[in-house]
């Protein structure tokens, strides 16, 4: 299916340094095996779970070999069943294993919602802390290609609003190993929201294990006209826009990855519209209740005294996804809808 | 409960077993009596659901595994957690909403919790804890540490998906649980019959994939011996077992006796279950035999007595949560 050919591939800008990064460059699927593959090393109670993970190109080639290097017993495939299948992880995890259970697609979590919001969730603030549910589940959006109403959504904003999830959705090679690793330590339930488009990247990443704080957002890009913050694969828009602006209209961007949603690193946020004024939140979510909205309201709480123009939207419109090319092509945001919010946010 | 290692190399049943399992069926009666009694005081402000009647299921399955084997119970869980060990002292402040409870006030009657015998935490949601359970015994399975994990579950639960979702996982893997339906007739007021056309599909399965029974559940006996059983198959690695327990409701759905709305049910279907009590047959079959006098009948009830009279002071003692404890554990670190 040649949804990859939507996009072309994308070399990441050296964001953290060589210090840190070292020279090796992997592409995303690689750097999220090598993180998966670690884990599975040095601690017997990870294990990879869900619907193809087995398969040579499954997750988008992140569970790649895993099985062929730890066992059927440690990387299995699953029935589809995914609300049973998401209570027997949750179910594992409190029993004292790490699961990581992957999706295709994040339309798939609305079968196993009663056991995530209900269930794992929930268990350690119901009981006072006295179980914990290590789990981590990741999810891939899937945008492109025709894949429609039910093979494309972007749900982060039904999950930020879960009380007792954590919520990550990476942006980079560096960061998607970091922040895999850091779910897996986590002793509570994580969803991981990954973007197919991100599989485009490739990027400087340190073979050694690393993980990257919760909470702790980047900031892409620094600039001192008006704030973006981007969220997962519109980090990489975002940044593409940026140097358009900065050529064409001499706009002058700053861009910020919050990395993880909850936590939310409200300060770099508040931080950032502090020095700029402006404020242009970016996520392929919908608009009403979502992402885009809680960044908003943040803001306008808490940093209302910095803003010197109305905070402007760029999502996409609250409708199920069309499955037709031409309809695909106005209903996903990209590059130009950015630059267009930016301009008017700093122009007026 | 004993720490060492229950012999379930025979089906019998000895005396001091019964005698065990009538004082752990009677202890769990009379605290939901008094939990009934109490309960228009208003000082447990949870909706309690009581079990009544379903005593044998919760202590003849308990009386069969380890302190360190896994249970998974629903929200009417007070019978499953005092069979498995789990402490009173703690239920009944719990349901009082205070901190020294079982949840520290954060779960209360349907969320009940006691690691230390093996209770993970009970989920109200019907059917929730069927995968939570399976979930456990895959760990036990990959951990290779011999514990089998027990679900608990009613006829509602039977209704939903998640139940043939985690037995077909649980033959797959040959996990070592049992899964364990409380047949006790009624959902809140709908009646299984007008939501299950026939018995359960599971007891056509093939019994080398999955160990089916069913049974009288209000005869401890029964629900014992069928137990180890799927105890041993379940740790000689054969896989699951379904067990399908016969029982009642005796109570309502929620709250104390007087709460439950009338005209939903026969008055003669529930006199008629009283009769089928499984404390009482027992209890029969005990004196019958000589094995039981009214004396010691008399002990027993004085000194489960103390111990709820301890729970309840216990309870009202105890400190409530305050505002500082809202944000309590919404994470673990």
């Amino acid at each position: 299916m040649p949804w990859s050919r939507i996009k072309t591939d994308y070399i990441e800008p050296d964001f953290y340094g060589k210090e840190i990064t070292g020279q090796r460059r992997l592409t995303y699927s690689e750097s999220l095996n090598e993180a998966l593959s670690q884990a599975l090393e040095i601690d017997s109670s990870v294990f990879v779970m869900g619907q193809g993970v087995d398969d040579p190109s499954g997750m988008f080639g992140s569970t790649k070999n895993l099985q062929e290097k730890y066992g059927a017993k440690r990387v299995f495939d699953t029935p589809l069943a995914e609300t049973a299948l998401t209570g027997i992880a949750a179910g594992a995890a409190m029993a004292g294993m790490k699961p990581v259970y992957f999706h295709n697609r994040p339309d798939f979590l609305y079968l196993a919602l009663d056991q995530l919001a209900n269930h794992a969730a929930k268990w350690s603030y119901m009981f006072a802390g006295k179980v914990s549910v290590p789990l981590v589940i990741w999810a891939c959006i899937g945008r492109g290609w025709g894949s429609g109403a039910q093979h494309s959504q972007a749900l982060q904003g039904l999950f930020m609003h879960i009380p007792g999830l954590k919520l990550v959705m990476p942006s980079t090679c560096y960061d998607t190993k970091g922040l895999m690793l850091t779910a897996i330590k986590d002793p509570n339930p994580v969803i991981i929201i990954d973007h197919r488009m991100n599989y485009r990247n490739q990027g400087y990443v340190p073979e050694k294990m690393y993980t990257i704080p919760f909470g702790k957002g980047v900031k892409r890009r620094n600039g001192s006209d008006v704030t973006v913050v981007a969220i997962s694969h519109m980090v990489t828009d975002s940044l593409l826009a940026a140097e358009e602006l900065y050529q064409e209209e001499k706009i002058d961007v700053e861009i910020i990855d919050p990395r993880t949603l909850c936590p939310l690193d409200e300060e770099l946020i508040l931080a950032s519209v502090l020095k700029t004024g402006r404020l242009v939140i970016v996520d392929m979510g919908w608009k009403t209740g979502g992402v885009s909205a809680e960044i908003a309201s943040l803001v306008v709480e808490k940093g209302f005294s910095s803003l010197k123009a109305p905070i402007k939207r760029v999502t996409c419109p609250d409708l199920p996804t069309p499955s037709g090319y031409t309809l695909e092509d106005v209903f996903y945001i990209d590059k130009n809808q950015i630059k267009k919010a930016v301009v008017e946010a700093v122009l007026g | 409960m004993s720490q060492q290692k229950k012999n379930l190399s025979h089906l019998g049943i000895n005396r001091e077993l019964q005698k065990k399992m009538f004082y752990s069926m009677l202890r769990i009666r009379r605290v939901q009596e008094r939990i009934d009694q109490e309960y228009l005081n208003d000082q447990m402000k949870t909706p309690v659901h009581l079990c009544v009647g379903q005593e044998a299921i919760a202590v003849g399955a308990c009386e069969a595994i380890e302190q360190t084997d896994y249970i998974s119970s629903n929200h009417r869980g007070h019978g499953h957690y005092l069979a498995k060990g789990g402490n009173l002292k703690k239920l009944i402040a719990e349901l009082h909403c205070k901190s020294t409870g079982c949840s520290g006030g954060f779960g209360g009657s349907m969320h009940i919790i006691d690691t230390s015998v093996g209770h993970l935490g009970s989920s109200s949601i019907v059917g929730g804890g069927i995968p939570l359970g399976t979930g456990m015994a895959l760990a036990s399975k990959m951990k290779n540490n011999g514990r089998v994990s027990v679900v608990f579950f009613g006829d509602g639960a039977a209704d939903e998906g998640v139940l043939y979702e985690s037995i077909n996982f649980a033959i797959l893997r040959k996990l070592p649980v049992i899964f364990i339906l409380e047949n006790n007739k009624w959902a809140v007021c709908s009646p299984v019959t007008t939501r299950q056309t026939s018995k359960n599909i599971f007891h056509r399965t093939d019994q080398d994939l999955l160990l089916t029974a069913d049974i009288n559940g209000n005869d401890i006996a029964q629900v014992y011996k069928t137990m180890v059983q799927a105890v041993n198959r379940a740790r000689s690695g054969e896989g699951p077992s379904f067990i399908e327990c016969d029982t009642y409701r005796i109570l309502g759905h929620a709250g104390c006796e007087t709460q439950d709305p009338k005209g939903y049910r026969e008055l003669n279907e529930i006199n008629e279950w009283k009769e089928k009590c499984p404390i009482k047959s027992l209890k029969q079959e005990l004196m019958n035999n000589g094995f039981l006098e009214n004396n010691e009948i008399e002990h027993l009830e004085s000194m489960i007595k103390d111990e709820i009279d301890d729970a309840f002071a216990y309870a009202v003692n105890s400190p409530l949560p305050s505002a500082e404890d809202l944000h309590g554990s919404l994470f673990s670190e």
